[in-house]
């Protein structure tokens, strides 16, 4: 299972979803109102609304849920209550490509932390950070269970073991 | 009683005891009416039960588990034991998880000796805590509201902030996000409530359990104030405090402590005390020519009172359309704190920016409200109110200052800004505001003196109270709303249309001020009734009892501020709403500074 950090950035999506870059010509926001009016009024509305805003902008950011909350009549604090409740929901874009540095004992006495910070470097982002082309998004995982392996990094599902800093961009290149 | 409609009662046992309820009761309800205490946590008798703590469990025969008591319903021939072996030790068990997952912090803690936690900690009588919850995400106080603080690593989790936030103010700033040992009490993105569409009313803090909300202490810079030989500091007093206080120090709910505030407030070193119910009665006679003359001269109406600013916040944020509708008087700590920068100053000779003014006030709002840019109208370079202190907080001085309150004489307010009618005492709880203003608007349009002088028809507790009261020939209607929530739905219009009406009172606090976000937190649900009488006697007891009669009010107008509604009126004792308002503050000090004098010189000052 993946790490959810521990704080949600405000800062706007950074991502192609452009749910705050683009307010103005976004044409998915008239959408997103069309999906809001179609369950407005029924009960348990909050839930498929945020299912299909998903769907349309790839992740729930705050200009998102504050449009849903204002169209429901509902309080802002109310959705982020349910967003965050169920995993199924992400406030944040995902990248094409997720990247699992695992943090295990073996991995970390084996430099994991190097590995992550070498990502970190090359991609231009922090743990749980998403790059701007969309492409990747760097998370650290826990025990994968190959241990004999480590340290240890997922791209998508394949498995990357005895990964050496240096090594990063070279891995990276197959998944440009 | 109406004994028709009264619902039927069952029978049922608690700890051998036979009790007697109405059907629907919780089993809860029934234990306290037979005098048997169960220890609770989330349940709160003004919030309601939740069920989400489970400290309140107790063995309910033929029931598989134990099972929650705020949230159970009783039943005709029910057998309950809350005092068994097994109860006890599953209790410990759930307080010991909260305590082993919540900072040792208690001596530096606001709610240290008030927290609901540690009576729960010392009633069960827990020495050890088996568990270690070592992982839990801290989480940085905010500290971005001006009214209150929030430390979510000290959260319980009762839910009783995000129901009163909801479902009473009709607000919903805070809800639970995330969950399992991530849960958290949270405005949305977890931004600070100060980013949040939060009112600053504060009825969070006045129900949380523990010190996890807290109003923002403003003490130190009093305490600094007052230290200082440089400054003259002037106090003010709000009525609903002398309803209060004295629950602080151990009195009795509804023991009038008027007298002894005013010594307490001299011996902590304040220059001169002075009662904002003069100031409430300013208002009157600001607002009451407002109300006339938007009367006369067919303004709009209906006009709604503007002395609750965690009401005008709510409108700003979620009914700008109705701004109009509101007073343009400012609220009485603002009022006075015009007056004491201004018509002070003047006769005592003192240069404004000397005086540090302080309020005493049961409202967490009115600390915000002082800070609005707009509220500096004196020619001094600061806030016409410096410093805003709850009633918790007054409290907390006084025993810093190692006053034994409980025992103090009487002292009494200074003059001339504490001389108050018995209108200005009752604008401390809800229908208060409306009757001063009739009391006054009827003998001004009549010419005739009112027999009785009270509106029985304002007072009370319902949630929206109306009456209609003949006026020199104009059938005046009227309205009273307390409770956000109340007033989001009288605002829709659902049951009731606001145009219905030409004067509505609204304050955001449920009861009004007497419950206000800064008062001594109580979970006694007879509070409120106790509170309000202390005021009502008050006023019975004032030689006067109208606004319009108050001779200090009347000499302030005589020889400052000439009729109510003047030039200087306005400029000192009204003020404007929404985002203008803080434009129109800039524009005014802009245009002093483009001119080279302060807003004020120009009225002479
Ligand atoms: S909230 Fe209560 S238990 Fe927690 S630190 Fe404060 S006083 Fe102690
Ligand atoms: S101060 Fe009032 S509006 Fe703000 S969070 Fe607390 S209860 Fe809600
Ligand atoms: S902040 Fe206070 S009232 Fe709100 S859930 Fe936490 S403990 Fe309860
Ligand atoms: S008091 Fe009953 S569950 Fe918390």
């Amino acid at each position: 299972m993946a790490v959810m950090s521990a704080t949600i950035g405000t800062a706007a999506c950074k991502c192609s979803c452009g749910s705050n870059a683009g307010k103005l010509v976004d044409d998915r926001f008239p959408k997103l109102d069309a999906i809001i009016a179609k369950y407005k009024g029924k009960p348990g509305a909050l839930i498929p609304v945020l299912h299909e805003a998903q769907q349309l902008f790839g992740c729930l950011s705050e200009d998102v849920q504050d449009r849903v909350a204002s169209g429901l009549g509902i309080s802002p604090s109310e959705v982020y209550g349910v967003s965050t409740f169920y995993s199924f929901f992400t406030l944040r874009p995902r990248g094409k490509w997720k990247i699992g540095v695992c943090l295990g004992t073996a991995c970390y006495v084996r430099g994991a932390a190097e590995v992550v910070e070498a990502l970190k470097k090359e991609l231009d982002i922090p743990v749980n950070g998403t790059t701007k082309d969309g492409r990747f998004t760097l998370e650290v995982v826990r025990c994968l269970g190959a241990c004999g392996l480590a340290p240890v990094m997922m791209i998508g599902d394949d498995v990357h073991g005895r990964v050496r800093p240096e090594q990063i961009p070279e891995i990276l290149k197959e998944y440009r | 009683m109406d004994t028709a409609r009264a619902k039927p009662k069952v029978k049922l046992t608690i700890d051998g005891r036979e009790v007697e309820i109405e059907q629907g009761a919780t089993v809860l309800e029934a234990a306290r009416k037979a005098g048997i205490d169960i220890p609770t946590l989330c349940y709160h008798p003004a919030v309601g039960p939740s069920g989400a703590c489970r400290v309140c469990i107790v063995e309910v025969e033929g029931a598989r588990t134990l099972v929650a008591s705020c949230v159970y319903p009783v039943a005709e021939g029910m057998v309950v034991r809350t005092n068994t072996a097994a109860v006890r030790a599953a209790r410990k068990t759930v307080v010991e998880l909260l305590i082993a997952g919540h900072p040792q912090d208690c001596l530096s803690c606001e709610r240290n000796g008030k927290c609901e936690l540690q009576a729960l900690a010392r009633n069960l009588g827990i020495r050890k805590v088996r568990y270690n919850i070592s992982d839990k995400e801290h989480r940085e106080p905010d500290t971005s509201s001006p009214s209150i603080v929030r430390n979510p690593d000290k959260c319980v989790l009762c839910g009783r902030c995000v129901t009163v936030c909801r479902d009473i103010q009709g607000v919903g700033a805070l809800s639970f996000a995330y969950r399992g040992r991530r849960t958290l009490v949270t405005p949305s993105f977890e931004h600070g409530l100060g980013e949040a569409k939060c009112t600053s009313c504060g009825q969070c803090s006045a129900v949380c359990p523990v010190g996890a909300i807290v109003e923002k202490d403003d003490t130190g810079v009093v305490w600094d104030a007052l230290d200082d030989p440089e400054k003259h500091v002037v106090v003010q007093v709000a009525p609903a405090v002398r309803a209060a206080l004295g629950e602080e120090f151990g009195m009795p709910a509804g023991t009038p402590v008027t007298g002894k505030i005013a010594q307490a407030l001299h011996m902590l070193g304040f220059d001169a005390v002075f009662d904002t119910q003069f100031a409430a009665d300013l208002t009157i006679m600001e607002e009451g020519h407002e109300f006339i003359e938007r009367l006369n001269r067919r303004g709009v109406l209906p006009l709604v009172t503007s002395c609750s600013p965690g009401w005008i916040r709510y409108c700003e944020q979620f009914h700008p359309e109705f701004l109009d509708h509101i007073s343009t008087c400012k609220s009485p700590q603002q009022m006075m704190g015009a007056v004491i920068k201004s018509y002070y100053a003047k006769i005592k000779g003192i240069d404004p920016s000397k005086i540090f003014s302080v309020s005493i006030m049961p409202c967490t709002a009115k600390k915000y409200e002082a800070k609005r840019p707009e509220m500096r109208t004196s020619s001094a370079p600061s806030q016409d109110v410096d410093a805003v202190l709850t009633t918790r907080e007054l409290a907390r001085m006084i025993r810093a200052a190692g006053i034994d309150f409980a025992n103090l004489e009487d002292g009494e307010f200074d003059s001339p800004l504490g001389i108050s009618s018995g209108a200005g005492t009752i604008f401390g709880v809800t229908g208060g505001v409306m009757e001063a203003a009739l009391r006054s608007v009827y003998e001004i349009l009549t010419k005739k003196t009112l027999g009785d002088v009270r509106f029985e028809a304002v007072r009370g507790f319902d949630g929206v109270r109306h009456a209609t009261i003949d006026i020199a020939g104009t059938q005046v209607r009227v309205a009273v709303v307390h409770g956000l929530g109340n007033a989001g739905r009288f605002l829709a219009g659902t049951e009731d249309s606001p145009d219905r009406y030409h004067f509505v009172e609204i304050m955001a606090c449920p009861g009004g001020c007497i419950c206000g976000g800064g008062q001594p937190i109580s979970l006694d649900p007879a509070v409120r009734q106790l509170r309000a009488s202390v005021l009502y006697r008050e006023d019975e007891r004032k030689p006067i009892r109208k606004s319009h009669e108050n001779v200090e009010v009347r000499r302030l107008y005589d020889t400052f501020l000439g009729q109510p509604g003047s030039e200087l009126a306005h400029r000192l004792l009204h003020t404007a709403y929404g985002p203008d308002a803080a434009r129109l503050a800039r524009e005014d000090r802009a245009h002093s500074a483009a001119f080279g004098r302060q807003p004020m010189s120009a009225a002479g000052v």
